[in-house]
Order: structure tokens, then sequence, then C-alpha cells
């Protein structure tokens, strides 16, 4: 190996390799790889059932993958003898349900895992937490129960928690669908900041504008594979497959440009 | 007059204590039980799960009143194990209520949506530690209306450690009416009845009016819950 591919390798932050995934009789995942370098936005699209979400959870080993191999740098994460805890607090994972505890405010949301994960003291995790809900735009409603802050704030507070762990990487799962189309807009927005300050981001999502933004590609999902993926304007004028074209144009009709 | 008060203290002095005591046993000692066996029902092992919601059935099935002889001159007649009244009424009591116990818990924790668990486990925590940081602290306010409930029928169900001689409230009851009615007439049957009842009422408004407090203390947005009817 040279210096070069060396460096290469390194500066991988996620290697996915072969991942199968079956439910039943239902084959998800049919031998999928995905690759993330380190401050790269990678953005996956297909129709609905194609295995998107459960690849995303089987990153972080929410689902365990049949076969296949998962790295998060050098450690290999799917292997019996890595700690699996210790792996999820290094990948941030945004919900589309947003799931934020629904007991907790906030602050105490953004801070528990800082806490009881790693062992972090009050008053220094309270100062991350406010930060991290700073950066998302909601230091104002640190005080504020899940079941009080809308849609949108919900989802930013929950990027806040995934943020506080200093995660290497984060996975977004469809994080606007299950919002009104006037919220959609303010977790972009906290969204596009990530990825341009250097966030490793590989998100499920239909915005196409978020992709064009900041994707360093796109990857098309279908039936359990990946049938294309390359830079967001190369896709899109130029889809290898059919498919991939006819898929972009009926979500460019559902979402708009 | 005198003899409603004489009665009424005799009720507060040699009936309530007990029938407290015998509440506030039942009650911990269920808990204690119906906590673990909750818990087991929903985290424990198929054959565990199996076991815990065999004896759930069991307890939930039978009478009150079967169990309280069972564990009284069931036990003493045929084993020779001679419990003291109390505490066969406690036990029964107890062991019944675990039961019902158990059910509140595993339905307040299953109503905990899978989403928190997920979210949990994805920053990082065990699912030890996601149990006890995300779904209980959830679990136990969701199960306070129900537990309000089952402390209102419990208190109540004591009466009938009065059948085994247990001198609780309305054991004393008893003693009361059959001595004065012979004494004031028969129409004292239904005066001290009705002085019982009202014993027992103030006892449940108390109770009940407590745990609403406890229920007002720790709510949260998102969790605001009507107690259900009582069974």
């Amino acid at each position: 190996m040279d210096a070069q591919q060396h460096r290469a390798l390194s500066e991988l932050v996620l290697r996915v390799e072969g991942v199968h995934k079956t439910y039943g009789d239902n084959h998800v995942l049919r031998g999928v790889s995905v690759q993330m370098r380190r401050g790269e936005t990678k953005v996956i699209i297909g129709p609905s059932g194609t295995g998107k979400s459960t690849l995303l959870r089987c990153i972080n080993q929410l689902t365990t993958p049949d076969e296949g191999h998962v790295w998060l740098g050098d450690c290999e994460i799917t292997s019996p003898k890595e700690d699996i805890n210790c792996a999820r607090a290094k990948i941030g994972f945004v919900f589309q349900s947003f799931n934020l505890f629904t007991h907790l405010t906030a602050l105490n949301n953004v801070r528990i895992a800082p806490m009881k994960v790693n062992k972090m003291g009050k008053a220094e995790a309270t100062e991350l937490a406010m930060m991290e809900l700073e950066r998302v735009g909601l230091a104002d409603k640190a005080e504020a129960y899940p079941a009080e802050l809308s849609g949108g704030q919900q989802q930013r507070v929950s990027i806040a928690r995934a943020l506080a762990m200093s995660p290497q990487l984060i996975l977004f799962d469809e994080p606007t669908s299950a919002l009104d189309p006037e919220l959609i807009g303010e977790v972009l927005e906290v969204m596009i900041a990530l990825a341009k300050e250097g966030m490793t981001m590989l998100a499920v999502t239909h915005e196409m504008g978020f992709a064009r933004a900041v994707a360093d590609e796109i990857i098309f999902m279908e039936g359990g594979l990946i049938l294309e993926q390359g830079p967001p304007e190369e896709l899109v004028q130029n889809p290898k497959h059919a498919r991939t074209g006819e898929f972009l144009n009926k979500i460019t009709e559902l979402y708009g440009e | 007059m005198s003899t409603i008060l004489q009665s009424l203290n005799l009720l507060i002095t040699r009936g309530l204590p007990t029938t407290i005591l015998l509440t506030l046993g039942l009650l911990a000692l269920g808990l204690l039980l119906g906590f673990p066996i909750a818990f087991l029902q929903v985290y424990g092992p198929r054959p565990v799960r199996w076991f815990c919601r065999g004896y759930e059935q069991v307890f939930r099935g039978v009478p009150a009143i079967v169990l309280i002889l069972l564990f009284h001159s069931g036990l003493s007649r045929t084993f020779h194990i001679l419990l003291p009244a109390f505490v066969s009424a406690l036990l029964a009591l107890a062991l019944r209520s675990s039961a019902y116990q158990s059910q509140i818990f595993r339905g307040a924790i299953q109503s905990v949506s899978e989403g928190q668990m997920l979210a949990a486990r994805s920053v990082g925590m065990s699912k030890v530690r996601a149990i006890r940081h995300v779904i209980l602290p959830q679990a136990f306010r969701l199960s306070i209306p129900s537990w309000t409930n089952e402390f209102s029928s419990v208190l109540k169900d004591t009466s009938l450690a009065s059948a085994i001689g247990v001198l609780e409230l309305m054991k004393q009851a008893t003693l009361i009416f059959t001595r004065v009615q012979f004494i004031r007439g028969a129409q004292w049957i239904l005066v001290i009845l009705i002085l019982v009842a009202l014993v027992y009422w103030i006892l449940t408004f108390v109770g009940n009016t407590a745990l609403g407090y406890l229920e007002k203390r720790t709510r949260i947005p998102g969790f605001e819950m009507k107690g259900q009817v009582e069974r």
C-alpha cells in the first residue's frame, strides 16, 4: 500500500461492505456497500421499501445485518468483540419521528447521553448542551418539553442531541418527512450548516434542494441494491440507468426543485 | 348520639389502625413483587415470561376471599402451618395485588413507544441504562392513575380479612352492631354500617387525593392522563 492509498483509507470514517438483511421472505438489503470520507455528505434516495432506512439501521446496528461488515474508522463494529454501545455513541442518529425523550426537557434530552454514557460532569454537560442547542438555534427553548415544541423544533433538538456526543458521523433517516411543509426549511438549514462545517453526514432524504446544496454524492437505491451513485449534477443530468432518471423526475415533481 | 360517638371511637381506635397497616403492607408487598414481575414479563427470557404470566393469571383469576381462606384455614388444616390471621390476610391480598400491580406496570412499560428505546440505544446507552433513564421514568408516570385505582380497590378488599377474624374496621363494625342491636334495637345495624362505610369512604378520598397530588407533582407536558374507572 503506498502512502496515498494509506491516506485515503485513513480518511475513511465509515466503510460498509456487502450488507444483507432479510425480514422473513423479504430480502431488504442485497449486498450494499458505502464509503464515507471525513467531511463528506451523501444523500440516499430511492422508492419506499427499498431498504434505505434499514441500511442506516444496519450501520449503527439498531438492526443487525445478516451478512456483511461495517467499519467505523479502523474498528469493525459488526465484529462480536466490539462494544456496540461504545460504537453507537460515536454515530449520531436522527429519526424521522424525532424520538426525543418525552419526559425530559430539551436541555436534558441533549445532556443525558454525555452525562450517562460519557460520564461527563453536570456543569460541563450543561454547558455543552447549551452550546449545541445554540447551534440549532434553540437555546431559548432549553426548558421546554418535547410536547411544547413544534415538529421542526423537536427535530432540531434531536440533531443537537446527536451533536452533543461529538459523533464521527451522523445518520439522518428521512429527517423532514414527518414535518409540515413550512417547518422543513428550519431543519434543512441546520443540516446544511452542519455539512458546511465539515460534519460527515449520510442522509436518507428526498429533499433535492439539500442534496444539491451540500451533497458530495447521491446514492440511488432500488430493490435492496445501490443502482447508481455520483455527484448530484451528474446524476440529475445524465443518469446511467433509466430508473434513476424516472425516479428523479418523480421526486422533482413532488418536492419541487 | 353518644352511642354513635362511642362506636366511631371504637372503629377508629380498634379497627382503623389494622386496616391502614394491612392496606399499606399489602400495597408495599404487592409493589415489591409486582414490579419485578412486570419487568420480567416484558424483558425476561421466554420461560421466565411464561412463568410470570402464569403467576399473574392465577392470582388475578381467584376471588380474594378464596385466597384469604386458603392461606388461613387451608394451610393450617392440611399442612399444620398456622399463620396468624393478619399474616394470612396480608399474604393473600399482597399476592393478589402483586398480580394486578404487575399488569399496571407491564402496561405502562409497554405503552412507552418503541422509538424511545431506539433513540436511547442510538446515543450509546446500554439496554439497562435505557430502561433506567428513559423507559422507567416514563412508565412510572403513566402508571400512577391505574395505581390509584389499585389503592382504592385493595383498601376496601381488606374488609374481607374480617372473615378470618382479623380485627380491622369491618370486623370491629360487626362486633359493635351485634352488641348494640340487643341494647338499642335492630335499626342500629344500619347506623353502624353507614358509619363504617363513611370511614372507608373518607380513607379512600384522602388516599386518592394524596395520589392525585403525586400525579400532579410529577406531571409533565405530553403525559396528561385522566384516571380510569375503578375495576
